[in-house]
């Protein structure tokens, strides 16, 4: 009844509650850094409202069969058509904490980069699934353990294993030929051969182009990314050159691929095997990267998918 | 006058070997065998498609932010000013942004939309320091064209950040990488087409050495000496933000030639700029040259943004000059 009795009553209340939240995340913090994907998988329990601002573990949940349990997306994801009538939340440097919370989600899927997204999610005691983005074999292992995060174990495991049957048989399709030097550039200033950014000698970018039959020029370049100059295109002198593109908005026509007759020395050009692949599913590693790399393949070795 | 030709000299030295050494070696004779279809000479190539323009790139860029760093840091009577200090290389910056980011994939005759683009918003900052000068007329010191261009630069940065907040992560990593400069530019066009309002406003600078000279004195110095310190100023700062923006366009924003370029050429030869302005042209070109040398030579095959290497070189060097200097 006094309000005099109140305060220190809300005080009392407040700092209970801040030792309770204290305690609560102190052993999860401290186990948090080495078995991040395993303390979240063992509670096998379903999740129902997730939000993914990942594009490839949005397309993971969907090609899992579940993409109902979605009620936010990043904002840049695009695929499957369904993402477009979700929420978005921003994605990995603009994460909208606010939007995220609001939503009152069970379940958050984040780039395990995302530390401060973490602490206010942890803060919150909201669930979430620090995605973590290597090489090709990972996008499988990803789709095994967000099935059983999420709870649908069965089906996930089953898109993971066609998924690892389809990369094998295109494997298997190509290994008889031999492997053409490849380039693998994913960017470059338009009208000119400035600014080549190629894949390098790991990723899944690279990992793809090896399943798909190319040896990869810059396999030696222990870097996702290589910036590459004029110079060193003419000295690894690819046999095949693929540039891919996928923004939406790029409208780059075949015949921007003419900047590369400059360097006529090298055996791409000179034989004519320089490429545009177009479509966002080569810089996705979902659950469309067994159709990429066939791309790729069937681009490398035309004669073997005739 | 015996350091610049020294200067020259050098410059001359620097871009005869910088052409030879690179993380691919190559025969000299085969370079220039005739007997080989040029399709065909992989050495050939490199040369003159891989090596030739980028040191020609490199002295012409910076050639020209050391010229324009000795013009900016004359008239604003600042020692911190450089090519960026009026927004011009902001303005730049922008450009080239917004064309990577929104996939503009127009190209003008064989050279790439985003020199282009990076030229065209130099264009529009050099607009708004142009009407900073003329209002300058009405009797405000050069302190407030330095303040508006402080302004006007971050206004324009910050346009460039929303810009990129706008855009794709992959976009935004293709600009900080056009930010950190590139002199590979792997056809003579992109030098060719610059040339020309280079040439035009180095011209323009070749009249000012004695107007620089007194206005570094202080303006009413000037004026009683018979200066038009107004007209003077505008050609100076006009024909300064053009160099940056041609250089710019070229090899992007390269940091730290334009603001300490300038300062070693005085540590060297003095305040006089009959000697400070060509041997700035000089030294900044050489310096340059050697840097990307040393970013495609030094850090593997794969080599390292100029943008990184200007400053790890020049830091310590300036750093030497100063302190020998005044020990």
């Amino acid at each position: 009844m006094a309000p005099v009795s109140k305060v220190p009553m809300t005080r009392r209340t407040l700092v209970a509650l801040a030792l309770v939240a204290a305690a609560a995340a102190v052993p999860g913090a401290r186990r948090m850094p080495s078995h991040d994907n395993e303390r979240r998988l063992q509670p096998s329990v379903q999740a129902r409202r997730i939000v993914s601002i990942i594009p490839a573990t949005t397309e993971m949940l969907f090609a899992m069969g579940a993409g109902d349990r979605l009620v936010a997306v990043g904002s840049y994801d695009r695929f499957p058509p369904e993402v477009e009538k979700l929420p978005r939340v921003g994605a990995l440097l603009d994460p909208n904490v606010e939007r995220i919370l609001a939503l009152k989600p069970d379940l958050v899927i984040l780039y395990g980069t995302q530390t401060d997204l973490r602490t206010q999610l942890e803060r919150a005691g909201i669930p979430f699934y620090p995605y973590v983005h290597r090489g090709l074999a990972d996008v499988t292992g990803t789709i095994r353990s967000l099935g059983s995060r999420v709870g649908v174990a069965a089906r996930a495991n089953e898109l993971a294993d066609r998924l690892e049957r389809q990369l094998s048989d295109i494997s298997a399709r190509v290994s008889k030929t031999a492997r053409p030097k490849t380039l693998l550039v994913f960017g470059r200033e338009p009208g000119s051969l400035r600014g080549i950014d190629a894949s390098g000698g790991v990723g899944f970018l690279h990992d793809m182009l090896e399943a798909a039959g190319g040896a990869d020029v810059l396999a030696d370049a222990k870097q996702q990314s290589v910036m590459m100059s004029t110079e060193l295109v003419l000295a690894r002198a690819p046999e095949v050159i693929i540039e891919l593109r996928y923004a939406r908005d790029d409208t780059t026509s075949a015949r921007d691929l003419a900047v590369w007759n400059t360097l006529a020395s090298v055996p791409a050009v000179r034989n004519h095997r320089v490429f545009m692949l177009q479509g966002e599913e080569f810089v996705v590693p979902g659950p469309r990267v067994a159709a990429a790399a066939e791309r790729l393949a069937r681009t490398l070795h035309p004669e073997v998918f005739r | 006058m015996l350091t610049v030709a020294g200067f020259g000299a050098v410059a001359i030295a620097v871009c005869v070997v910088a052409p030879l050494v690179g993380a691919t070696s190559i025969s000299l004779a085969r370079v220039f065998d005739r007997s080989i279809a040029f399709a065909d000479n992989v050495d050939a190539q490199v040369f003159f498609v891989a090596r030739l323009p980028r040191v020609l790139a490199a002295v012409l860029v910076g050639g020209s932010f050391a010229v324009a760093g000795v013009v900016f840091q004359a008239f604003l009577r600042n020692p911190l000013a450089s090519p960026d200090t009026l927004g011009v290389s902001s303005g730049a910056t922008l450009g080239a942004v917004v064309v990577i980011t929104f996939h503009i994939d127009t190209a003008f005759r064989g050279v790439s939309p985003v020199p282009v683009a990076s030229f065209a918003g130099s264009a529009g900052a050099l607009g708004v320091v142009y009407l900073m000068s003329v209002a300058r007329r009405r009797g405000t010191s050069s302190t407030v064209l330095l303040l508006g261009g402080v302004a006007l630069s971050a206004f324009l940065g910050a346009l460039n950040r929303l810009v990129q907040v706008v855009g794709d992560y992959t976009d935004v990593f293709r600009s900080l990488r056009w930010m950190m400069g590139s002199l590979d530019v792997g056809s003579y066009t992109d030098i060719v087409v610059p040339l020309v309002p280079m040439i035009a406003a180095l011209a323009a600078i070749a009249t000012l050495p004695r107007v620089l000279d007194l206005v570094s004195l202080g303006e009413p110095a000037a004026e009683s000496r018979g200066v038009d310190v107004k007209n003077a100023e505008r050609v100076a700062l006009i024909s300064a933000s053009l160099l940056t923006g041609s250089a710019v366009s070229i090899g992007g924003p390269v940091p730290f030639v334009g603001i300490i370029v300038p300062h070693m050429v005085r540590l060297i030869v003095g305040a006089d700029h009959r000697l400070v302005l060509p041997g700035a042209l000089l030294f900044g070109g050489s310096f340059l040259v050697v840097c990307d040398l040393v970013a495609r030579t030094a850090f593997g095959p794969v080599g390292m943004p100029v943008g990184a290497v200007t400053a790890l070189i020049g830091g310590p060097f300036f750093l030497w000059l100063l302190f020998r200097k005044f020990r």
